[in-house]
């Protein structure tokens, strides 16, 4: 009999006053009772719209179904036919947007849990399984992947699993792309997405660090060394500015050198080398994902008091609410509505305001959100020593400035068709690269489906 | 890991190695850059390739001992290892079509200017090279530069070698004489890249200088090396590391280089206190 609580088992996590002042996870998981619990609101719809809302097509109602019968083996196994990453999307992933969106329970009363039971599975089995994963067998074929982040480490898993020997070029000294550098400790702990890495690696996958595509070495010279096809998933590139005077004061970082500094150098360890601006005050402009991890980083660096300035209402937000809410719980100032138009410096050119002026929604855009006009004379100076720019990304040049062929938009990004080829034979792109800044699953599915093309592929030329 | 196949300690508070990556000197070009971490723990620093050798596969670097990273590289020898080492990073050095050259180093940017002055010569072009450093300990590369130069200033503060004077005396003197040039490449402190663009922009010779501001990914990723040159944001690490020096607005570089400096200060005196305690 289905459990018909109309709500999700709650998920515990760190008290918002202790979990500001450090960067342990915030959410803490279910327990085993907790998850049979909640997998027994799986009403087991026959056509599982949940699974049409998965961008890589878990077969959720099966993984739910053994967590009900308490086989988390058999669980993981579902589960891992189609996401090779599990532990990072149950953290990470806008399931309210995706399958628990599509869930029938949601229409009246909330959605299964089923990130949260997803990511239940994957800690579990990281805890308490020991079986070494299975080689495949090798089919003879080499494919190259650039950049280890999600999309990456997905196509990279998936061709591991069909036998070919691949090996990932990152340009970073640590793989895991924006699960290493851009998303905090406390949202998802480094050791998981370390594990998920390792994981891969026995499987096969072999990763160089230190390596940058269009410098160390060129896309054609991958081809030259016996690669039958390239997957380029670089991620997205060159933060965005506003280009409002004083954006290049000291104290004025983008998101991703703020994030950068904070978790892939670990500035917020105190015996860290890398420095960073530990400011009271700061600001950090933009709705997005991005925008409350920098908020939320720069609290637990010990500011006082931490801005999110965003141009339009806390509706049009990008952010996941998840993300919004328990940034509003940890103390996070959320100054809606609001625009800067300079940031001000003292004299020896350090941050110590930021003028903002009031905005108003007017005539929904080309976006579809209504856009924000600026409300004249109502300009105000926010006391801040630091500002985080949060606006976005443009793709990097270096790869579509060393390989000839390769079409981009006027964006930057590559030019893809459904199936991630590009405008270059053998060559498929997925990810930010493509898309310009989205989630991490997205980028997971254009790795997947990529994987697949790249097999078939290869198989129609041998 | 990269080995470091040679050491050797150019002068007190300088020195150079030669680290095992053939995959960058396959590719290096002189002006481009390398970024590295001594260890696990440690910062990513960018510096400037000082040579290349393909055959051998070895890239050199020279850097001073300013901070606690460069005060840990200092502790490595020849043997051991760095943990990460990446590059050759940033736009090369254009050297193609240049005629007559003034290159002017300072301090050790001279180990970056180096290498210029070494293509410039191998590709016939006549080469003019002015060095300045503090006082005659500190003095680099002075037999290289000397073997690739067509005419070598040698310039120090006080006088205790070469002559007494900043490298913008020579340069202007040289100048003044008649000698004409194609373009001026300088490398060195920002104070002296600056001094030297202002005095060259009155004579209208092009000036390119090599920026190395504060950086992390090196990639086009962070964006913390921006800098504005003639009004526009760039990124030294993708744009760069050269620039016109006559559009580079050098009084904010200066001032964001310095943004850390308490910080870098604490953490070189605490590294050198585990030196020290360490007994090594």
């Amino acid at each position: 009999m289905a459990n018909m609580s109309l709500k999700k088992n709650e998920m515990p996590a760190q008290d918002p006053k202790v979990r500001s002042g450090n960067f342990k996870e915030v959410t803490l998981g279910y327990s085993k009772e907790t998850a049979i619990d909640e997998a027994n609101r799986c009403l087991h719809c026959k056509n599982k719209p949940c699974v049409s809302g998965c961008p890589v097509g878990i077969n959720i109602p099966d993984f739910i179904a053994k967590v009900a019968e308490e086989d988390f083996d058999g669980a993981y196994d579902i589960i891992s036919k189609s996401s090779s990453l599990p532990a990072v999307c149950g953290r990470v992933c806008p399931q309210e947007t995706q399958c628990e969106g599509k869930c029938v329970r949601g229409i009246k009363g909330e959605p299964v849990g089923i990130g949260r039971l997803e990511r239940f599975v994957a800690d579990w089995h990281n805890e308490h399984s020991s079986t070494a994963p299975v080689k495949p067998e090798a089919n003879g074929h080499k494919v190259a992947v650039i950049g280890a982040g999600p999309s990456g480490l997905t196509c990279a898993g998936d061709l591991a699993k069909m036998g070919y020997d691949v090996t990932i070029y990152e340009a970073l000294h640590l793989a895991g792309g924006v699960l290493v550098y851009g998303i905090p400790e406390f949202r998802l702990p480094k050791s998981i997405v370390q594990k998920e890495v390792d994981g891969l690696k026995a499987i096969g996958v072999k990763v160089n660090t230190n390596t940058v595509v269009g410098k160390t070495i060129s896309v054609d010279e991958l081809f030259e060394m016996g690669y039958e096809s390239v997957f380029i998933g670089s991620g997205a590139g060159l933060p965005r500015f506003m280009g409002i005077p004083g954006e290049n004061l000291k104290g004025v970082y983008s998101a991703n050198e703020f994030l950068t500094r904070t978790n892939l150098m670990k500035a917020y360890m105190p015996d860290s080398d890398t420095p960073i601006e530990r400011a009271k005050n700061v600001a950090v402009v933009g709705g997005g994902n991005v925008a409350m991890d920098a908020a939320r980083c720069a609290k637990r660096l010990g500011a006082e008091n931490v801005y999110i300035v965003y141009r339009r209402s806390e509706a049009e937000m990008p952010a996941r609410n998840e993300e919004i809410e328990h940034a509003k719980e940890e103390g996070i100032i959320f100054k809606t509505l609001n625009n800067p138009v300079e940031i001000l410096g003292d004299e020896h050119k350090f941050v110590k305001g930021m003028k903002c002026i009031e905005m108003e929604l007017g005539e929904p855009d080309e976006s579809g959100r209504r856009s924000p006009v600026e409300k004249p004379g109502s300009e105000f100076n926010l006391d801040v020593e630091c500002v985080i720019m949060s606006i976005g990304t443009s793709p990097n040049p270096l790869i579509r400035n060393t390989t000839q062929g390769l079409e981009t938009n006027r964006r930057g990004c590559f030019i893809c068709d459904e199936n991630g080829l590009t405008s270059r034979e053998g060559i498929y792109a997925g990810g930010d690269a493509v898309t310009g800044a989205a989630t991490v699953i997205l980028a997971m599915g254009a790795g997947k489906t990529a994987a697949k093309a790249i097999d078939e592929y290869i198989k129609s030329k041998n | 890991m990269y080995k470091i196949l040679r050491k050797k300690v150019l002068n007190p508070t300088v020195t150079l190695m030669d680290i095992e990556a053939p995959m960058i000197a396959k590719k290096a070009e002189p002006g481009q850059f390398i970024i590295l971490r001594v260890d696990e723990d440690g910062e990513r620093i960018p510096l400037t390739i000082a040579d290349f050798d393909r055959k051998k596969g070895t890239v050199t670097i020279i850097f001073q001992i300013v901070g606690a990273t460069t005060e840990k590289l200092n502790h490595k020898n020849e043997g051991e290892y760095i943990q990460d080492f990446v590059g050759p990073l940033g736009v090369a050095s254009h050297t193609d079509g240049l005629k007559k050259v003034a290159v002017v180093g300072g301090g050790v940017g001279c180990a970056i200017a180096y290498p210029i002055a070494k293509k410039l010569h191998s590709l016939g072009c006549e080469v003019h090279s002015i060095v300045g450093f503090r006082n005659k300990d500190l003095v680099i590369l002075e037999d290289e530069f000397a073997a690739v130069s067509d005419k070598l200033c040698m310039m120090t503060d006080d006088g205790s070698h070469g002559t007494k004077g900043l490298v913008t005396d020579a340069l202007k003197q040289l100048i003044e004489s008649g000698e004409q040039y194609d373009e001026v490449i300088t490398i060195g402190p920002l104070i002296m890249m600056k001094f030297v663009a202002l005095l060259t922009k009155q004579y209208n010779i092009k000036t390119v200088v090599s920026m190395n501001p504060i950086m992390i990914d090196g990639t086009g990723m962070c964006g913390g090396c921006r800098l504005t040159v003639g009004g526009e944001t760039k990124f030294a690490c993708v744009d760069g590391p050269d620039f016109d020096g006559h559009l580079v607005d050098f009084d904010e570089a200066i001032e964001r280089s310095s943004m850390y400096k308490p910080f870098e200060r604490h953490k070189h005196e605490e590294t050198c206190n585990l030196f020290a305690q360490a007994g090594k």
